[in-house]
């Protein structure tokens, strides 16, 4: 069977050139970079060229990327390490549309005492800078905001953001696990201090990530161990991943524009053209500023989790942000945060797209995914009462709707 | 992804008796569309008063699907005192069972096939005395009693498997405790870890780890539904707390929420612990 994976932003496959690149450190090229003796030594040396890659990916110092295991342990190390740094400050500012990785750090740090401020976000996800700036006081130890959404791709006016938080002198930290290797940026100019990323979602492998930390940013190891990463982080390197990453951060840079420019017009074709054949279909998120492989697609009066199963039986793989998949039985956060109504939160699917889709993956969804929503729609009780005028509210018993929305 | 048998694919994939009986003998409708999953039930009887037909209706997952189709498998040819016994573990053993989270499903399937004898025999909405209690999902003290005895459920996160109730914003788990307690007895609850015998507190002991237990176990939750609680003092073994500003949507009763901590108190402190409020 076709399998047309269009689910990049949970993960992506790995290059065929960072395999390759990765293979020999699995076997003769097995030195700990940290031996003194020149069998490590030659491993040490190719660490170092990652790290340049890495480095040059960001336009940063290669003395500011920290390897890591992923992106949560970028996201933790970034957080609880500065908040070590400032024991005499207890207020975090965040959203309410982080990643777990972010939003559960928050909830941990409550329970033990420090103020969190979410910040909200509207109908189209976009955050209001003025609520960050009144949120931002002198207990304020950092602010960690998301560069881009996994979910719907919105992306944060991250520079905009942190101008004010430096303005302010508070560090500023953004996840942008999502963004990296989709849009270019640039340390250099940048009003960034810590800057999470994860391997696997730009086609190296899982289980390796990086914490960028800017030179000058207080920084207290959550690690604790060898004076690996510079005495950052603790631990033997994680040397083929490592290897590995610095491949798919070259590959980044020569794929940029293909990503921002091929990529892009598969994703907006694939979005035009199922928004004309499917009827009640909504975009989720801002599409002026959006990631350029990302569409959120709400089918409204059915349920995400049976289409998922219905294009999985046609190799379609995708996800959903409805309650059944997000192992919860509430639609995302994300979806909940940004006031989606609840007849398209639960029929909401994501499509990720990377540089190894092609014109025919597109075809393929547009041409299965509408009998797909019609089947479904035939069986919803919604369907056919929508269809006539008929208020939906018969189905309505017992609810109330606005209590599912009040986190 | 979920670990769905073959027969649930199957009648996810080739579902039964879609659609809406026409001039049909009951309607029965459960769920709704906020709450991620709906099915609107349809039947006919035949001149011996058997179900000839059944179809269904369905929004939700691929579980919600399958229980639904299963039902009107299930219920086709029956008397309506039989149907009136088809419980939702009869829909799930159909299906060859569900995973343990999607059980509410096999529910929605019950409480449907209910609400449609009722609307058959004309019963009006039964008055009696009911208490929502999970205003997320709308689910009453009734049906969370009910799913507790017909499965034998014993913990919080069964409840919520099965009914959904407590699945939103957990305002309502100090009362789905309170249920669970009320049904089964202190003594049938399974057994809390009873702190090791002859594991005597000091004072100081006793009022740290009464401290730790509030911090980690008992006020996060209620914070993160702006309430939150105050410990005031201990005297031996009795806890003096004041609530604050407990979650305007979710009125849990003080009682319960005194319960709630005392249980939590007792799990992890010591089994003589008594909680007692303060009024502010
Ligand atoms: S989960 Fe029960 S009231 Fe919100």
């Amino acid at each position: 069977m076709r399998t047309v994976y269009l689910d990049n932003n949970a993960t992506t496959r790995v290059a065929p050139e960072v395999v390759e690149a990765m293979l020999p450190y699995f076997s003769e090229l097995y030195g700990n970079p940290s031996s003194m003796h020149f069998f490590g030594g030659q491993v040490a040396r190719k660490i170092a060229e990652a790290r340049e890659r890495v480095a040059a990916l960001l336009n940063a110092d290669p003395s500011e990327i920290v390897f890591t295991s992923c992106g949560t342990e970028s996201d933790n190390a970034a957080i609880r390490g500065t908040l070590e740094s400032y024991p005499e400050k207890n207020h975090v500012i965040t959203t309410r549309v982080e990643h777990p990785a972010v939003l559960n750090v928050g909830q941990y740090l409550r329970a033990r005492g420090y103020r969190v401020t979410e910040l909200g976000v509207d109908r189209m996800g976009r955050l209001d800078l003025d609520e960050l700036r009144d949120a931002i006081d002198e207990q304020t130890a950092l602010v960690t905001i998301l560069y881009a959404n996994n979910e719907t791709g919105v992306i944060f006016p991250i520079e905009e953001i942190g101008e004010i938080v430096k303005a302010r002198g508070i560090p500023f930290h953004t996840d942008a696990v999502q963004a990296v290797g989709k849009i270019p940026l640039d340390m250099a100019k940048s009003h960034i201090d810590l800057m999470s990323l994860s391997g696997h979602k730009l086609h190296a492998p899982k289980g390796i990530g990086v914490l960028y930390i800017r030179k000058g940013t207080k920084f207290s190891p959550f690690f604790i161990g060898g004076h690996q990463e510079g005495g950052r982080r603790g631990g033997t390197e994680n040397v083929p991943s490592i290897i590995g990453l610095g491949k798919a951060a070259e590959l980044a840079i020569e794929h940029m524009d293909e990503e921002n420019g091929r990529v892009r017009a598969l994703r907006d074709r694939l979005e035009k053209e199922l928004l004309d054949r499917i009827p009640n279909t909504l975009v989720n998120g801002d599409r002026d500023n959006r990631l350029p492989n990302t569409c959120s697609l709400s089918f409204e009066y059915v349920e995400g989790e049976s289409i998922l199963l219905l294009m999985s039986d046609q190799g379609i793989c995708a996800s959903s942000g409805s309650a059944c998949t997000s192992g919860s039985l509430e639609p995302s956060h994300v979806l909940r945060a940004m006031g989606v109504p609840f007849t398209a939160a639960h029929g909401s699917i994501r499509f990720s797209l990377s540089i190894y889709n092609t014109d025919e993956d597109i075809d393929w969804v547009i041409e299965k995914l509408p009998a797909i929503v019609e089947r479904l729609r035939d069986i919803s009780p919604f369907w056919k009462d929508y269809k006539e005028g008929k208020p939906i509210s018969s189905l309505m018993a017992g609810i109330h709707p606005e209590h599912t929305r009040h986190r | 992804m979920w670990e769905y048998t073959d027969k649930v694919k199957d009648h996810f994939l080739n579902p039964r008796n879609v659609g809406e009986v026409e001039n049909a003998d009951g309607v029965g409708e459960v769920g709704s569309l906020a709450c991620g999953d709906a099915l609107r039930l349809t039947f006919k009887l035949d001149e011996n008063k058997r179900i000839k037909e059944a179809k269904f209706k369905t929004f939700g997952c691929a579980s919600a699907i399958a229980s639904s189709s299963a039902l009107t498998e299930i219920v086709k040819g029956m008397t309506l005192e039989e149907a009136e016994k088809v419980t939702n573990q009869d829909i799930a053993g159909y299906l060859g069972g569900l995973p343990e989270e999607k059980m509410h499903c096999s529910v929605m399937g019950r409480e449907a096939l209910e609400a449609a004898i009722a609307n058959y025999r004309g019963e009006e909405q039964k008055k009696q005395e009911f208490e929502i209690v999970c205003k997320c999902f709308g689910i009453t003290d009734k049906e969370i009693e009910r799913a507790i005895r017909e499965n034998n459920l014993t913990t919080r996160e069964q409840v919520t498997h099965y009914t959904k109730a407590g699945g939103g914003c957990q305002a309502c788990h100090p009362k789905i405790e309170a249920i669970l307690e009320k049904v089964w007895g202190r003594e049938k609850k399974p057994a809390a870890p009873v702190p090791p015998p002859g594991r005597k507190l000091t004072n100081l002991q006793k009022i740290r780890l009464v401290e730790e237990t509030l911090q980690r176990e008992i006020i996060p939750p209620m914070r993160a539904d702006g309430g939150d609680l105050e410990l005031v003092d201990i005297d031996g073994n009795t806890v003096y707390v004041a609530l604050r500003g407990t979650c305007s949507f979710c009125p849990s009763s003080e009682f319960t929420l005194k319960k709630y901590v005392e249980s939590k108190l007792r799990e992890f402190v010591g089994p003589d612990i008594v909680v007692k409020e303060v009024k502010p």
